[in-house]
Parts: structure tokens; C-alpha cells; sequence
């Protein structure tokens, strides 16, 4: 099974209160429109770096809430960065992988170890607290009160495909300094 | 420039120039040049938080998720690690606008000879890349250069641009 992903998105939105998300590619560019927050990091402009800015957040925002849709291509490309994670053991951290198996913004070339390598395994071995597949946006959206209160990092690999809704890839915007601005005032206002 | 030849630099003085430019977390790799006098009493101190990566372009990621965050942070390496996460240096640190103060220990280098005529290629080539990327960096290869520190942080936070503190000897 996989589930479309703008209505894992929109599920999301549905749960998500003032939670910081850092999204990268595809799901950055859906998500500044389904749930166009000022709390959207999307700044990620070098390839499987989302999970690693959202570290730096984590960890410079402890009482925040962090939740991070990486990619299936992305997290290969720094798959180190799942023990650097369970090493600094942030708490508020919740790493999604959006997993389509596929290099979608590079020309749809399938990733490596598609259907072979299991991130859930990888993210257990590496030390986080928990970790689990899913592959329908009923049990995303049954699970996401739970997942968005548990204590991380835990990481969940979302089985997608390209939705119903796409827009064009506007990497102006997910790259703006001006939004990347705004996200940080918007963060500091947001102290507690 | 650098400060006085023959003393080498202090790593009591570097540290007093982060504590007082205000940064409180640490990225690291190790690096032979910094290892035993900076990073390990840094890993043995509670008030500082050291996050040890696998990679360094996972630093350069973690020091501006730590910006957006409102913390100051410095991303320790050598120039081998330097010279692997280039293109993150390029997208994150330049284009993103990135304050990412980084120390990088010039491994092998001699202090006093100057990298650019040492007989090892990847050390000829580092302030060279820097310079065509237009990252600011200071070599540091005495006692005093460790003054350095603390306004090169602060320039790299006034002005939102990386910076690269090339440590060119063992601090001791």
C-alpha cells in the first residue's frame, strides 16, 4: 500500500498545532501550500541536509516541538545522520521519511535498496527510541497524536506516492531568506 | 599575519574566545591538530554541548538549524573535512546566509611556512578555494592569533557568512 502525498500532508496539518516542520523537496513544495505556517523551515538547499538542520533546531529549541519530512534519497545521502541524531538524543525530535523510492525532483530514477533497505531498521539500530513503517493515511492519522507526543527521536517511514494536488517545483520561494527571516522571528516570538 | 613565531597557540585562549563570543554548542569530527587540547576538554565539559557528527556537511546543517534557533555554535574538523562538504559550505553557508563559524585544523601543515607553498596539494589548495568561494578565513598558527577568534565570530554572525579559522599548529 502507499498513501497519496498531499493527504498525508493534509493529515498532518489537521494534528499539527505550533510544531516546527523542516521538509524537503517535493514535500516542502506541498507543503508551503497545504499548510503555508511561518513555522515551515524549508531552507535546505544542499541534498540530505533536512534531518540535520532539524537537529540544529531540536537542540537550539527544547521546548519545541521538531518534525522533519525528509526523503527516501535524501536520508541515503546522509545516512549518518541517523546516529549523529540518536547520539545528541533530542527528545522533541520526530523524523519522517517520505519514502516514493524514487529521485522525483532528479528525474524519477529509482533510489538504491528500493524495496530492500529498511529505514525503520536502520533508525532502531542506530539507537532511536522507535521507529515504524506506514503505508496508509488512516493509520498516519491515527497514529499521529501519539507520534507527535512521544518522546524522540523517533523516525517513521511514510510509504507515498505523488498526489492528487501537485504544484510546480518553486525552490525560489522553499530557499527564500527572506521566509528563512521571518521563520526566526517567528520561532523567537515563540519562547516559552 | 600571524602573531608571535615560535609560540604555539593556546588552547585555554581559544576556548576563552568562544565562551566569550557566546557559543555554547559544538559540532565536531575529530582532527588531529585540535583534538587532545580543544575537542577533549570540550567533551568532558558539562556547560558546553558537543554534538559529534559522522560527517562534516551534517555540521554546516546542525550550526544553522542552531542559528534559526538562536544559538551560536562553531563546527570543528580538519581540511580533508573541509574539502568534503564544499557543496554544503556553498548552499547552506553562502547562498543560505549561514553564519558557520568553523575551526579547521590544517593537518600536517608547518606553522610559519605558508599553506599556499606547502609541498602537500591538499594543503596548497584550501585558502585558494575559500578565496574563489569568497568565504572569509585567518590562518592562526601562533599565540595571539587566538584574538582572532572572537570578532571573526561575530563579523560571521553581524554579517550572516561563514567563516573558516584555519588552525595552523597545534594549540597546546
Amino acid at each position: 500500500m502507499t498513501m497519496k502525498r498531499d493527504q498525508m500532508l493534509r493529515a498532518l496539518a489537521r494534528h499539527r498545532t505550533d510544531e516546527v516542520v523542516v521538509a524537503v523537496y517535493r514535500a516542502a513544495n506541498e507543503l508551503i501550500h497545504i499548510d503555508p505556517s511561518e513555522l515551515n523551515y524549508t531552507f535546505n538547499a544542499a541534498m540530505g541536509q533536512g534531518s540535520s538542520a532539524a537537529l540544529g533546531l531540536a537542540l537550539a529549541r527544547p521546548d519545541r516541538r521538531v518534525i522533519v519530512l525528509d526523503g527516501d534519497g535524501s536520508l541515503l545521502m546522509n545516512l549518518g545522520t541517523l546516529v549523529t541524531i540518536a547520539d545528541a538524543e533530542p527528545a522533541n525530535l520526530l523524523h519522517c521519511v517520505c519514502s516514493n523510492g524514487s529521485y522525483e525532483t532528479n528525474g524519477a530514477v529509482p533510489v538504491p535498496g528500493r524495496d530492500r533497505a529498511s529505514f525503520p531498521e536502520l533508525a532502531l539500530a542506530a539507537g532511536y527510541r522507535d521507529a515504524r513503517r506506514i503505508d496508509s493515511v488512516e493509520e498516519w492519522d491515527q497514529a499521529l497524536p501519539e507520534l507527535l507526543a512521544a518522546a524522540g527521536p523517533v523516525l517513521v517511514d511514510l510509504v507515498v506516492e505523488p498526489g492528487e494536488e501537485t504544484w510546480p517545483d518553486d525552490f525560489r520561494t522553499l530557499h527564500s531568506i527572506e521566509r528563512r527571516d521571518r521563520f526566526i522571528e517567528a520561532l523567537a516570538a515563540r519562547r516559552s | 599575519m600571524s602573531g608571535s613565531a615560535g609560540a604555539p597557540l593556546s588552547a585555554t585562549a581559544i576556548r576563552g574566545q568562544l565562551d566569550r563570543a557566546g557559543v555554547r554548542f559544538v559540532a565536531a569530527l575529530p582532527d588531529i591538530t585540535t583534538s587532545e587540547h580543544v575537542l577533549k576538554p570540550m567533551l568532558a565539559d558539562p556547560s558546553l554541548r558537543v554534538i559529534q557528527v559522522c560527517k562534516e556537511d551534517e555540521g554546516i546543517s546542525i550550526c544553522a538549524g542552531l542559528y534559526a534557533g538562536g544559538e551560536r555554535s562553531v563546527l570543528m574538523m580538519q581540511h580533508t573535512g573541509l574539502l568534503d562538504s564544499i557543496n554544503c559550505l556553498r548552499a547552506v553557508g553562502v547562498e543560505g546566509e549561514n553564519p558557520v563559524c568553523m575551526l579547521v585544523g590544517l593537518l600536517r601543515n608547518e606553522p610559519g611556512v605558508p599553506p599556499s607553498r606547502s609541498p602537500r596539494y591538499g594543503l596548497r589548495i584550501v585558502q585558494p578555494i575559500l578565496g574563489a568561494m569568497g568565504v572569509e578565513h585567518e590562518l592562526l598558527e601562533f599565540a595571539g592569533d587566538e584574538e582572532r577568534i572572537g570578532p571573526a565570530i561575530a563579523r560571521a554572525y553581524e554579517r550572516r557568512r561563514p567563516v573558516v579559522l584555519l588552525i595552523g599548529g597545534e594549540p597546546l
